[in-house]
């Protein structure tokens, strides 16, 4: 037992709401305990460090354990950040803890265990893309990690994983590809440093109610039978596994329980794909279904 | 006089500081602070409004759910319909809503709030056949002890095999509270961030098989808080009896009710609720009916515009004004009647009980007999724990009737007109209390969007009488007794289950030294 090898991970919320976090604690098999606690991988064990809404300490000692893994385990961690960074202002919209007097943002520290750390996951749309938080007017100045490493000129690799909130699946299965395999080929990744293996199917070509739009029988108001692309659905520019993995244990997933698909793993989310229940416009459909890739 | 500041507050929703000034190892004065800003309110601005359902959700990945309901709520009023949702509607609403509650619950208790009492470094001496502790064994013994340390020490008071006990359940409440969210994504779709509440009901059909498996997913988690949840929240409480002494707060409480069991009623505050809402104070015990009308935002003590202070949330606004004079929080003060007042689980309870329903005074006498402990001892650190547990089987108990209740067959949805100009208001209570969110349409689209969540009610700053919030309130007077390790402070914190990304659209950066705060 005691030569397992140790992997530590620091996972860093900025502008967030928390659901990544939830979402990852409904991962099935491995369950969150076999990811967290057990070897996850024979031989193979996640050191969690730092997770503000897990760890048991509080105040002072929980900063200190960021310092200690810039310190002592520069280039060996990974880091998980959740949610987008604040940049509004100098960063003062997003803090967390203090330095002798001074209030240390979101923002700084998320450039410092960037910088530090052996790879970077981008977990949830709002840290792949700027998301919820970032969406407009962006009253504090937001923006994913993949941008902000950009301007603050950190070169660390950065995987996406979005999704509102992503699949655990996604998250677990990207960690075990890190474990296994070490740092994600060129041609893992699709342009948007997504793992191929997780997004590159679209939604509307696995969905169950395809063959309601091939004959045209779409449906009028909500909860009715037929294709929701009249009321809304963002499927035809959406790209994830949801239709064919299911979510919550495989109990459901949008489009099952009679919603359009919100397009929530995409860069356009929520502002490209909005009003979420009004049909996509053609124009729209045409420039991100076309290339699949709208960007803000 | 020393100062205790806490920044980060763990194991919550969220960025919160806490700064107690210590005077002889006794609290004479807290503050709070949350310490992330995103505007949700800016953002909701001017988009389609039934887009509001989903982009309120994002306020909170751990309550979404509530959100939606309030959202939903709001939208109804705001679009004619709100006595026109079909019952099935109302009833999966409450069947969605209900999952989250008991996932909330058991994840506050075993998971953001047990590592204050319970050491798990006590698995180490483990020899037995268990085995998630045998993984919880082995775990320690490689010698990496994160997330569980670092932390306080010093003051873990259960014996060796009752913290063995409590690590058990631990893991197995990570079990519980995943399917609780199975039960959810039933009829909500995927949780968090369920697709399934919308205004004018829900999207999801119920059929026998989805009844079935929702059923037994709740049975489930029923035997759970039975013979696990609730007996552990009792031996903790007689391990800790002195946490029934502290944090008493401001003894007034507030609730707008949940669960609706009547969907023909359209002013929300009349409306039958399974848990009802209404004001009372610890004082008296008398509860009184709400009057949404009271309700007023002060800021005098927050960073925004004078020009907003008083308003009634519908009337309200969010316009920052960073390093005003005498300010030091970005939450607001909202205060009925001009009264502080708390939310949560223990102000539903504590009404309940004092209208006379009969399951909640049997479960809440049951409970306080076992421990020998009187009814005050509800208004405490402890009591708003035991709250909760409690609560979580009634909403359980309730659940199991309510989903036997579906009609496969029946509509669940109702359509209606997007009107141009509209007003509405949704109320309802979440998992960590009152919840209130009021919209104003203007040609088609939203004017204005206001949330009044529980957290800010809870971690409010003094109001414009100089009078502390409920969670500054409970701070105040309580004894340190080792500085270096303020069990007591982050026990009585962690007591409210505070979700600072609710309250968020209103907190913004602190400021502890106005002089230095370094915005604009």
């Amino acid at each position: 037992m005691a030569n397992a090898q140790e992997h530590p991970l620091i996972w860093f919320q900025g502008a967030s709401c928390s659901g990544c976090s939830v979402s990852v604690l409904n991962s099935v098999s491995p369950k969150i305990q076999n990811v967290l606690v057990d070897e996850v991988l024979p031989g193979q064990h996640v050191n969690l460090r730092f997770h503000q809404t897990v760890m048991a300490g509080s105040g002072e000692m929980t900063l200190k354990v960021l310092e200690d893994a810039e310190r002592r385990l520069a280039g060996a961690y990974f880091l998980v950040m959740e949610g987008a960074v604040p940049t509004a202002e100098g960063g003062v919209y997003g803090t967390l803890g203090e330095r002798g007097d001074k209030e240390l943002t979101i923002a700084d520290q998320v450039e410092e265990l960037g910088r530090k750390a052996a790879a970077v996951i981008a977990l949830g749309t709002c840290a792949a893309f700027g998301g919820i938080p970032a969406a407009a007017p962006n009253p504090t100045g937001c923006m994913s990690v993949k941008d902000f490493f950009a301007w603050r000129k950190v070169e660390v690799p950065v995987i996406n994983i979005p999704g509102c909130p992503p699949h655990p699946d996604w998250f677990v299965g990207t960690v075990a590809g890190l474990l296994l395999a070490g740092l994600p080929k060129p041609d893992d990744l699709d342009a948007l440093l997504r793992p191929k293996a997780f997004y590159s199917s679209m939604i509307h070509e696995h969905c169950p109610r395809r063959a309601y739009f091939d004959e045209g029988k779409f449906a009028k108001k909500l909860s009715d039978p037929g294709c929701l692309l009249e009321l809304g659905c963002k499927g035809p520019v959406t790209h994830a596994d949801c239709s064919l993995r299911l979510w919550n244990g495989g109990t459901n997933w949008c489009i099952g329980a009679g919603s359009p698909c919100h397009g929530c793993v995409e860069p356009g989310f929520p502002d490209v794909l909005a009003p979420l229940y009004e049909k996509l416009d053609e124009a729209t459909l045409a420039s991100v279904g076309a290339s699949g890739r709208k960007g803000r | 006089m020393g100062k205790i500041i806490i920044d980060p507050i763990t194991r919550i929703e969220g960025h919160l500081k806490i700064e107690a000034v210590v005077d002889g190892g006794e609290v004479k004065e807290a503050r709070s602070t949350g310490t992330l800003f995103r505007g949700m309110e800016l953002i909701l601005r001017g988009r389609d409004p039934r887009d509001a359902q989903r982009i309120t959700q994002r306020i909170c990945g751990v309550c979404p759910a509530i959100h939606g309901t309030a959202a939903a709520l709001n939208l109804d009023s705001a679009f004619g319909i709100a006595d026109k949702i079909p019952d099935n509607g109302r009833i999966i609403r409450n069947l969605i809503l209900g999952s989250n509650f008991l996932q909330s619950h058991i994840l506050h208790f075993y998971h953001l709030a047990a590592l204050d009492y319970v050491d798990v470094t006590a698995v180490a001496g483990y020899e037995g056949s268990d085995p998630a502790l045998n993984s919880v064994k082995r775990f320690i013994e490689r010698g990496e002890l994160s997330p569980f340390v670092p932390r306080y020490e010093g003051d873990y008071r259960l014996s060796p095999e009752a913290n063995r006990q409590a690590v058990a359940h631990y893991v197995q409440a990570l079990d519980m509270r995943r399917k609780a969210h199975e039960m959810l994504a039933i009829f909500g779709g995927k949780m968090p961030h369920d697709v399934g509440i919308v205004a004018g009901g829900v999207t999801e059909v119920p059929t026998i098989d989805k009844i079935a498996a929702y059923l037994w997913r709740l049975n489930e988690i029923r035997d759970f808080i039975d013979t696990v949840y609730i007996p552990d929240v009792l031996a903790v409480a007689a391990a800790y009896r002195d946490h029934f002494e502290v944090g008493r707060g401001c003894g007034n409480y507030l609730a707008y009710g949940v669960f609706d069991l009547d969907g023909r009623e359209a002013d929300l505050t009349k409306r039958q609720r399974f848990l009802p809402g209404g004001t009372i104070s610890a004082a008296d015990l008398r509860p009184n009916d709400l009057d949404a009308t009271k309700i007023r935002e002060e800021v005098r003590h927050s960073w925004y515009a004078d020009s907003s202070d008083g308003r009634h949330p519908s009337q309200g606004e969010t316009s920052p004004q960073p390093g005003k004079d005498g300010a030091y929080s970005w939450l607001k003060s909202p205060r009925y009647d001009g009264g502080v007042y708390e939310v949560g689980p223990l102000a539903r309870m504590v009404l309940a009980y004092a209208r006379g329903d009969g399951k909640v005074r049997a479960l809440v006498d049951g409970a306080l007999a076992q421990l020998g402990a009187p009814v005050e001892a509800l208004f405490s650190a402890l009591g708003r724990v035991a709250a909760r547990a409690l609560e979580a089987k009634l909403v359980a108990d309730a659940l199991a009737d309510w989903v036997l209740q579906l009609k496969p067959g029946e509509p669940v949805y109702v359509d209606y007109e997007l009107p141009d100009e509209a007003e509405g208001m949704g109320l309802a209570d979440g998992p960590r209390g009152a919840l209130g969110h009021w919209i104003s349409i203007k040609d088609g689209r939203i004017a204005n969007y206001q949330c009044v969540v529980p957290t800010t009610w809870n971690a409010s700053p003094r109001d414009n009488r100089g009078r502390p919030g409920p969670v500054e309130q409970a701070l105040q007077g309580v004894k340190v007794r080792d500085e270096a390790n303020p069990f007591e402070l982050v026990r009585i914190v962690r007591s409210f289950d505070p979700c600072l990304a609710c309250a968020v659209h209103l907190v913004t950066p602190k400021g502890r030294s106005l002089g230095e705060f370094r915005v604009f």
